[in-house]
C-alpha cells in the first residue's frame, strides 16, 4: 500500500534527527568511548530515588490534577523565585509537563499560527525548529558564531525579522555550543522583543548549570519581559533525573490555561511518581542549599577545563563554554567536514561523538563533545583524538 | 582553607594518583600553584597520606577484623587522650574513636589470625589498667569503606548517543 497520500506532509517534510545515524553506527561498535551523550553521567542522587519508591509504596499511584501536584507547583515558585528571581503563582501560571520538551511542543503549538516566524538560534538543540513546524510555523534560524562566544547577536536578531515573525526562541545555557547570555546580551534581545512586539520561549533547562564565576538569568527577570515570556524548565539536568521525564513552563496565567489544554486531552498529566521524586529533589535542594546541584557543578566545571585544554593543546580551536555540559571545538583544521570527522572518529578510533550539524547548517565545521563522562575517559578520548588528527594527511603537511 | 584547596581535596580523595598538571587544568590554576597548595596542607597535617582502597577479601591475605567497643576510666587532666594513646599506638589497632553513647572507644583492630586478634584483645588491651571493659564484634563482610561499594561496579546505563 502506498501510504503517500495518507501521511501528513507537514511531518514527512521534517528529517529525523541526525544524531540517529550517529546512534545507529555507534550502538554497533564495543568499547566505545562515548562524547556524545546528552544527560548527566550522574545517576539522580539516592535520596530522590528513595522518596519516589516510598512514594510508590506509600500508595501514590493516581492521576493528578492536569497542571501538576500542587505540591510540586508550590516547589517550583520557591526554587525559581529563590534560584532566578522570577515569581510565579503555583496555582494559574505553573504547568507540569513530560520533560521540558512536552512544554516545548505544546507552549509552540498553543503560540503559533501557520505561517509564524519563529527566529532560533543555530546551532541549537534538536527539537525546536521540527516542533516549530508540527506546529505549522516556520522556523527561522538566526546563526550564531564562534568569535561571539555563540551569543544571539542582535544585529542578527534585527535582519531576520519579518512582519511574521512572532517568536524568539532561547535557549541558553545551549546545547550543543556551551554558550550563554549575560545580563547585557539579554537586555539588548530585550530591547528588540519590546520593539517589534515579539515573545519568548526560554528553554533553561541547563540554567544550573554556569561556569566561571557567572550565574544564568533568566529572560523574564528582565525588566518588561515576564509578560513575554514562556520559561521552560526542567529536572533533567540539575538533578540528574533524565528518564523521569518533568519539567514544567511558566508564564502568564492566560497561555498557560491554552497548554494546559493541549496537555490535559493529550497527556492528562505526568506521571504522579516522578513528580513526587521532583518534589523530593526540590525539598532536599532547599534543606541542604543544593549542595548536590553544586557538587556536580564543581565536576562538571572541572573537566570542562580539562577537555577545552586537551583540544587546544591537540591544535583545535574551541571556545570557552561557560554553560551546559558541552564543548564544541571546531574541527576545520583536520580538513574533513563535520559527519566525516565524527565517522572517522568512531570507526578509527572508537570514540563517539556528534557533528555539529546535527544541531543546524551552522554547526558545520564544529563537533559536539559531551564532558559529562567519567575522567578516565575524557582523559582517553583526547589521546584517541590526538591521534586520530595525526594520522589525517593535512596533519602530516602541518609539522 | 582556601577554595583551591578544597578542590584539590576533592580530586586527591577520588584519585591520590592523579598528576599535577591535572589538577593544575581542572582549577584554572598554575603547577606550581597546586605543588605548593600540596605541600601546604601536608605541612599542616591535613593530608596525611596517599593511600588507595582495597578490597582485601579480593586477595590471598589472611586477615581478621573486628570492632571493640571499649570502656575505659578517663584520667584526671588528660581526659581520654591519655588512654586512647596507649591504645592506638599498637600495631593491630588501625583506627581508635572516641564515642559518645555506652561506651567510651571504638577500637577498630586487624591481625593475620583470629587467635593472634583473641591473644590481642585478652593480653593486650583489655590488661590495660584504665580499661573497665570490652565488647568485640567480629567484621564478617565489608561492603562499603569511604564512600566506596566494594562489589559493584558502576555501570553507564545511558544511550551512546542522544541528543
Amino acid at each position: 500500500m502506498n501510504y503517500t497520500d495518507f501521511l501528513n506532509p507537514q511531518v514527512t517534510q521534517v528529517p529525523p534527527s541526525g544524531i540517529r545515524r550517529f546512534f545507529d553506527l555507534a550502538s554497533t561498535m564495543k568499547d566505545t568511548i562515548s562524547l556524545g551523550v546528552g544527560e548527566p553521567d550522574f545517576v539522580t542522587p539516592y535520596t530522590i530515588r528513595d522518596a519516589a519508591v516510598n512514594a510508590i509504596l506509600d500508595g501514590g499511584t493516581q492521576y493528578t490534577a492536569n497542571r501538576g501536584l500542587l505540591e510540586l507547583r508550590r516547589e517550583i515558585a520557591l526554587y525559581l523565585s529563590s534560584r532566578f528571581g522570577t515569581e510565579y503563582n503555583p496555582d494559574t501560571e505553573i504547568l507540569v509537563t513530560i520533560g521540558a520538551s512536552e512544554a516545548i511542543d505544546a507552549t509552540m503549538r498553543v503560540l503559533i499560527c501557520p505561517g509564524d516566524e519563529v527566529l532560533i538560534p543555530d546551532p541549537s538543540y534538536v527539537s525546536y525548529s521540527p516542533s516549530v513546524r508540527f506546529a505549522y510555523g516556520v522556523p527561522v534560524p538566526v546563526v550564531t558564531r564562534e568569535e561571539n562566544g555563540f551569543r544571539l547577536m542582535p544585529e542578527d536578531v534585527e535582519k531576520a525579522i519579518t512582519p511574521r515573525t512572532k517568536l524568539i526562541l532561547l535557549p541558553y545555557p545551549n546545547n550543543p555550543t556551551g554558550g550563554i547570555m549575560e545580563k547585557e546580551d539579554l537586555l539588548k534581545i530585550a530591547d528588540i522583543v519590546r520593539r517589534h512586539d515579539l515573545m519568548v520561549i526560554s528553554d533553561e533547562i541547563y540554567a544550573e548549570l554556569t561556569y566561571g564565576g557567572k550565574t544564568h538569568v533568566s529572560f523574564a527577570s528582565l525588566p518588561g519581559m515576564w509578560e513575554r515570556t514562556m520559561t521552560i524548565n526542567g529536572f533533567s539536568k540539575a538533578f540528574a533525573m533524565t528518564g523521569w521525564r518533568v519539567g514544567y513552563v511558566c508564564g502568564p496565567a492566560e497561555i498557560i490555561s491554552e497548554i494546559n489544554k493541549i496537555h490535559q486531552y493529550g497527556i492528562l498529566c505526568a506521571s504522579r511518581m516522578s513528580q513526587e521524586a521532583a518534589v523530593a529533589a526540590l525539598k532536599e535542594g532547599r534543606e541542604k542549599n543544593y549542595a548536590d546541584v553544586r557538587h556536580m557543578r564543581d565536576s562538571y566545571d572541572r573537566r570542562r577545563r580539562l577537555l577545552v585544554e586537551g583540544f587546544r593543546n591537540m591544535g583545535l580551536s574551541c571556545f570557552e563554554p561557560l554553560g551546559a555540559f558541552y564543548v564544541f571545538p571546531s574541527i576545520r583544521v583536520s580538513g574533513l567536514d563535520s559527519e566525516m570527522f565524527c565517522q572517522r572518529l568512531l570507526m578509527e578510533q572508537h570514540i563517539a561523538t556528534v557533528p555539529g550539524t546535527a544541531f543546524g547548517v551552522s554547526g558545520e565545521g564544529f563537533i559536539r563533545c559531551s564532558y559529562a563522562t567519567a575522567l578516565e575517559k575524557l582523559s582517553k578520548a583526547l589521546q584517541g583524538m590526538e591521534r586520530f588528527l595525526w594520522s589525517l594527511p593535512e596533519h602530516a603537511e602541518e609539522h | 582553607m582556601t577554595q583551591l584547596e578544597e578542590q584539590i581535596l576533592d580530586l586527591l580523595h577520588e584519585d591520590c594518583r592523579i598528576p599535577l598538571e591535572k589538577i593544575a587544568v581542572m582549577t584554572g590554576t598554575t603547577l606550581s600553584e597546586v605543588a605548593e597548595a600540596i605541600e601546604g596542607m601536608e605541612k599542616r597535617r591535613i593530608i596525611l597520606r596517599y593511600s588507595p582502597t582495597i578490597n582485601w577479601d579480593r586477595t590471598d591475605r589472611e586477615r581478621v577484623e573486628a570492632m571493640i567497643e571499649v570502656r575505659v576510666m578517663p584520667q584526671r587532666d588528660k581526659g581520654f587522650d591519655a588512654v586512647a594513646s596507649r591504645i592506638y599506638r599498637f600495631d593491630e589497632v588501625k583506627s581508635v574513636y572516641l564515642m559518645s553513647g555506652a561506651y567510651d572507644l571504638l577500637v577498630l583492630v586487624e591481625a593475620p589470625t583470629l587467635k593472634n586478634l583473641a591473644y590481642f584483645v585478652s593480653q593486650k588491651l583489655s590488661t590495660l589498667e584504665m580499661v573497665t571493659g570490652t565488647a568485640t564484634s567480629f567484621v564478617l563482610k565489608r561492603y562499603k569503606e569511604d564512600g566506596v561499594i566494594f562489589e559493584e561496579t558502576e555501570k553507564d546505563a545511558r544511550l551512546v548517543v542522544s541528543p
